[in-house]
């Protein structure tokens, strides 16, 4: 009889156990999401701020920065809901002015261009980095969070359900030539 | 940046992955920044200073060779000792599914984490029964690099998530300004890998052999790389065997000098590479390049524009194709012209910035590396009685931004 009782004491221990260490995983993964989501959040300011910065500083012809100016601005006063939309209408703008090699150097050649083009083009190679990197976490968190020890024990606790971040990232060619890191 | 850079396999035997991990190593340091290096190694083996040896590595056979790996309580323990001591802003962990110390820092660490995937081999049953111990482990790696497209889709097909690619890295110049050896000029062609192992090709090539040696009977094959030198030649008549050379193992240097020296570099290999390192640094001296169409290699020759492709383990079509690139000094020089123009994306300077990039976007907003203190039941619990769900609420977001600002900021970008 105490032999049993020791057992049903091992059994329920042990469990408790796993699910406080599954509760530590999700927990890690949550903190995860946190931070790539702040990382991307800097990557796409970052992004609409140079290129705000190059649409006022009256290197490029008028009409290049008044479609850049009106992406990037649309772009950094989004509501959530339509940040998706707007960043991507924001790639979309980029890849319409710089998608030629002439108007990169065209950039490159006016004073301080040189800065501005090199920061341009590690933020619209970034932005892709930081979403692939937040949308792996969120697709590791939903892969788990839809498991029945998580479900049952509702170990997520009140934890929004992660949703990952979709937008058009494509960077102008003429800007990012690099193999592969644009896909 | 205080980064710390894991390496799976023996500091003190050559390898692609060590190579890499030196050469990053030594370009981040050129940058300023301060790396240290966990790598297995003899306890007497002269290390460079960067490097914490974590130990001697055990032999075992693992992925179609013989590996050195690390494992065991001790081994966790340095490494722990490692993360601990580091205080590292990001740390950096090559081939995290090799039963090594990548996967054991995994386990022991937290914080921003950086993984780099070399090997595509295909899905293996001792990956699929591993699995539910390597997702939990896999599960903090906040960046995953691939380092080809094609290493990049056998990680999605094997473990879910997704990576960014980016390619290994050349010191491009040290090949381009080496000096020609005459001595290996006129006609040579130019094979460098290990001799006995089948998988780097050269059987193919000495099939190829004779048929390139009836037209051009001048033609010269250095090859540089060890092995069993006779069992080598053995599949050759006789009167050809002459006409292959061994250098054995080659310095750096000498390698650069071979590749700047032959006429052609031909890269039979028939399997298991993910990336093809030594075709960047054929590209880089200079040197016309015939390789089997292996996924990897064509994307390093850019789908055949850079360098020219041929049917894998096919001996007759590259013998085809040598013997025409080898009579076409025209068609050899835009090789070239267009192999040393494709390279540069290669050059450390690309990579290692893209590298960077990839370390700065994790470290935005996220604590540095400690070692994993698991979070207690207690803990949990008291914090789910306080309303707090795990990770939840937008206050770790704040929390973990914090550090971000009083970090200095990095040297490059």
């Amino acid at each position: 009889m105490t032999e049993t009782l020791i057992w049903i004491v091992v059994a329920v221990v042990a469990c408790a156990l796993y699910l406080s260490w599954t509760a530590g995983r999700l927990d890690r993964l949550h903190t995860r999401i946190d931070a790539a989501r702040a990382a991307l959040d800097a990557q796409l300011l970052r992004r609409a701020s140079v290129t705000q910065e190059l649409a006022t500083s009256g290197v490029l012809d008028p009409a290049a920065s008044i479609v850049l100016y009106e992406a990037a601005h649309a772009a950094r006063q989004a509501e959530e809901e339509q940040r998706e939309v707007a960043e991507s209408e924001l790639s979309q703008a980029l890849r319409a002015v710089f998608g030629e090699a002439a108007q990169v150097e065209a950039v490159q050649a006016a004073p301080g261009g040189e800065e501005a083009a090199g920061e341009l083009a590690a933020a619209v190679r970034r932005v892709p980095m930081a979403r692939r990197f937040h949308n792996d976490a969120v697709r590791a968190a939903r892969a788990l969070r839809r498991h029945r020890k998580v479900r049952w024990f509702r170990l997520a606790g009140h934890a929004p359900f992660p949703l990952a971040f979709e937008m058009d990232d494509e960077p102008p060619v003429a800007l990012a030539d690099r193999p592969g890191s644009s896909t | 940046m205080r980064i710390g850079i894991v390496c799976p396999y023996s500091w003190d035997v050559p390898g692609g992955v060590q190579f890499h991990i030196r050469d990053l190593a030594e370009h981040l340091i050129r940058l300023g920044h301060e790396v240290s290096v966990l790598a297995p190694a003899d306890d007497e083996t002269p290390l460079p200073p960067y490097v914490v040896s974590a130990g001697r590595a055990v032999p075992v056979p693992y992925n179609g060779s013989v590996a050195r790996l690390n494992f065991g309580f001790l081994s966790a323990a340095r490494v722990r000792r490692w993360l601990h001591d580091g205080t590292f802003d990001v740390i950096h962990i090559h081939e995290p599914t090799s039963p090594s110390l990548g996967l054991l820092t995994c386990w022991a660490a937290q914080g921003p984490i950086v993984a780099t995937f070399h090997t595509s081999n295909p899905r293996s049953r001792a990956m699929i029964a591993a699995y539910p111990i390597l997702q939990p482990a896999l599960e903090k790696i906040s960046a995953r690099i691939a380092v080809s497209e094609y290493a990049r889709r056998t990680l999605v097909e094997h473990l879910g998530g997704d990576a960014v690619v980016i390619p290994n890295g050349v010191d491009v110049d040290f090949f381009a300004k080496a000096e020609i050896n005459p001595a290996w000029q006129g006609r040579t062609i130019g094979f460098i890998g290990r001799i006995d192992e089948p998988r780097k090709g050269l059987p193919v090539l000495m099939r190829a052999l004779p048929k390139i040696l009836a037209v051009y009977p001048e033609t010269r094959l250095l090859v540089a790389g060890r092995g069993d030198e006779k069992e080598a030649v053995e599949s050759l008549p006789k009167e050809m065997r002459a006409r292959v050379e061994f250098l054995g193992m080659v310095s750096d240097e000498d390698k650069a000098r071979l590749l700047r020296s032959i006429d052609l570099y031909v890269a039979p290999n028939t399997g298991g590479e993910s990336f093809g390192i030594i075709l960047v640094e054929a590209l880089s001296a200079g040197a016309a390049v015939l390789a089997s169409d292996l996924d990897a290699f064509a994307q390093v020759l850019d789908q055949g524009a850079a360098g020219e492709l041929f049917t894998n383990e096919d001996a007759d079509a590259l013998a085809g194709a040598a013997v025409r690139l080898l009579g076409d000094a025209e068609r050899r020089e835009a090789l070239r012209e267009r192999g040393s123009a494709h390279v540069r994306r290669f050059d450390w300077a690309t990579v290692g910035a893209d590298i960077l990039a990839v370390y700065e976007t994790v470290t935005d907003g996220a604590a540095s590396v400690a070692a994993d203190e698991r979070t207690g039941l207690r803990a949990r619990l008291r914090r789910r009685m306080d309303g707090d769900a795990p990770g939840g609420a937008g206050e770790a977001y704040f929390r973990s931004r914090a550090p971000r600002a009083v970090r200095p900021a990095p040297a490059t970008d």
